[in-house]
């Protein structure tokens, strides 16, 4: 409720925004000044006032990646304040709400920073290299025809929550962005461990996570060290354990598979 | 390439590959650690002596040794490898980055905690074991058989203060390398289950502790009782 909020009132802030011109040109920190920022305010939502005063004076609007803004499409970014996704845990930048800044705060927002994501402009970056390893594997084959009874494949109900946990992934790139490493091996994992885990991924399971991790590294991601920076920033709260069962599935499918 | 080659150039199969090496470092650690805790046995070094004599001249050791030096070899090259290439992946960094909100120091620093660990492996290296097997230390009688006084050398190498700060340096470096080490080599292996991963965790904090602290107090008991008291 605005009334109980003892952070109600309208805040100034100090913004500290990365403009890029496009993937080409140099980039550099701009800095500008906003008024009046209501807390009850998401933070995309102050950035489209942002963009709106710049309007008024001529400057060209900074450009961020937004969608649904209710933190499912994974479309929202921003490193906001050295955190990915904002100082908040277990949100998207959709889903952070002014009132976690207070009045007089400066804010730098930076675009996810990792060679494989190159900047587009401002803080819009190109994510692609996730989708590309999703289709290097990331499937099941499916007989066409009659739709399946549902729970005709009995599945523990166990399993059936750790691969949907691993499924809530909505590859944001937090992981990559949070990285020391820039390794997207927590969302390469989660992507693997949930069709691994289920009986219709076993058709393509030691293929896919061959293929997978080949696409990873084609792409020029990072290795992982188990820093778990990942899991902590993962806005759905993919868990760093996905990690351990993509290496185990990887050795088990390097040595067994019929991949020479 | 063969299906070898491309699963250990891979990133999860260079990372296996420090994971093994470093586990089996552990072992090597356990076994330096045990045998050299003679030295606190006050029979004036006569069992270190021996012990020494028996490492530098049994064949099975001395086939472990060069087992040993790959270890550290393919342990060293495979994580300069994987550091590099994660270094260039971000090649404009943050201007403002809080990576303390999200994750240990220690996890974050293996290569700077390892880069420490090895300068004081060469110092450790050149004053004992490249003087016990290329050097002429004294000889010393022990049941009628001579021996070369390796105590001594370690004695006396523990009587100056800077020589002990370096020892005590290295085996925090060494703490925090294992700290997170330990269970991350579990990890990357892909042992990981909710019945054991707390168990393998405990241990790993408490072998970063033992063991280290184990290694250290050798140089202190010498520089406290000789030098202090």
């Amino acid at each position: 409720m605005a009334g109980n909020n003892p952070n109600s009132k309208p805040m100034n802030l100090t913004l500290k925004v990365w403009r890029q011109k496009n993937s080409k040109a140099a980039g550099n920190l701009e800095t500008y000044q906003i008024k009046d920022i209501s807390p009850e305010m998401s933070f995309l939502e102050m950035m489209d006032v942002l963009n709106e005063d710049l309007l008024l004076k001529g400057i060209d609007p900074v450009a961020f990646d937004h969608d649904c803004r209710e933190g499912i499409c994974g479309m929202c970014s921003l490193y906001i304040n050295g955190r990915a996704h904002g100082p908040e845990r277990g949100t998207t930048t959709c889903q952070l709400h002014m009132r976690k800044f207070s009045d007089g705060d400066t804010i730098t927002i930076e675009p996810w920073r990792a060679g494989p994501f190159p900047v587009l402009k401002d803080l819009c970056t190109d994510r692609s290299a996730l989708d590309r390893i999703q289709q290097a594997g990331g499937y099941i084959s499916v007989n066409t025809g009659g739709v399946p009874d549902a729970n005709e494949i009995p599945i523990p109900k166990t399993i059936a929550d750790k691969a949907f946990d691993a499924a809530t992934c909505i590859q944001c790139g937090a992981c990559v962005a949070a990285c020391k490493n820039g390794s997207a091996m927590l969302f390469t994992s989660a992507k693997v461990s949930q069709l691994a885990m289920l009986p219709q991924g076993q058709v393509e399971r030691k293929t896919r996570v061959e293929n997978m991790v080949a696409q990873m590294d084609k792409e020029g991601f990072g290795a992982c060290t188990n820093i778990g920076s990942c899991a902590a920033e993962c806005p759905v709260g993919i868990s760093l354990e996905n990690i351990a069962m993509l290496n185990r599935e990887y050795i088990g499918a390097s040595f067994t598979s019929e991949n020479v | 390439m063969s299906w070898f080659s491309k699963t250990f150039s891979s990133s999860i199969g260079r990372k296996l590959l420090v994971a093994v090496t470093g586990l089996f470092l552990c072992s090597f650690l356990v076994v330096h650690l045990v045998g050299n805790l003679q030295l606190f046995k006050g029979d004036g070094g006569a069992s270190f002596n021996i012990y020494s004599h028996f490492m530098a001249t049994n064949p099975l050791i001395r086939t472990m040794e060069i087992v040993l030096v790959l270890g550290f070899v393919f342990h060293i090259y495979e994580a300069l490898v994987l550091t590099r290439r994660n270094k260039s992946v971000r090649p404009v960094q943050y201007a403002y980055n809080r990576p303390q909100d999200n994750s240990n120091w220690s996890s974050r620093n293996m290569g700077l905690l390892g880069t420490v660990i090895l300068v004081f492996l060469i110092i450790h290296l050149y004053n004992f074991f490249w003087r016990a097997r290329f050097g002429e230390p004294n000889m010393i009688p022990i049941e009628g058989t001579d021996y070369d006084d390796l105590y001594s050398v370690v004695v006396q190498s523990f009587h100056l203060w800077w020589y002990v700060l370096i020892y005590v340096l290295g085996q925090i470096a060494l703490g925090y390398h294992l700290y997170h080490g330990f269970s991350s080599a579990f990890h990357t292996l892909g042992l990981n289950h909710k019945k054991y991963t707390p168990a393998i965790q405990k241990f790993g904090a408490f072998f970063s502790i033992v063991v280290p602290a184990g290694f250290a107090a050798m140089p202190l008991y010498f520089f406290i009782k000789d030098v202090v008291l």
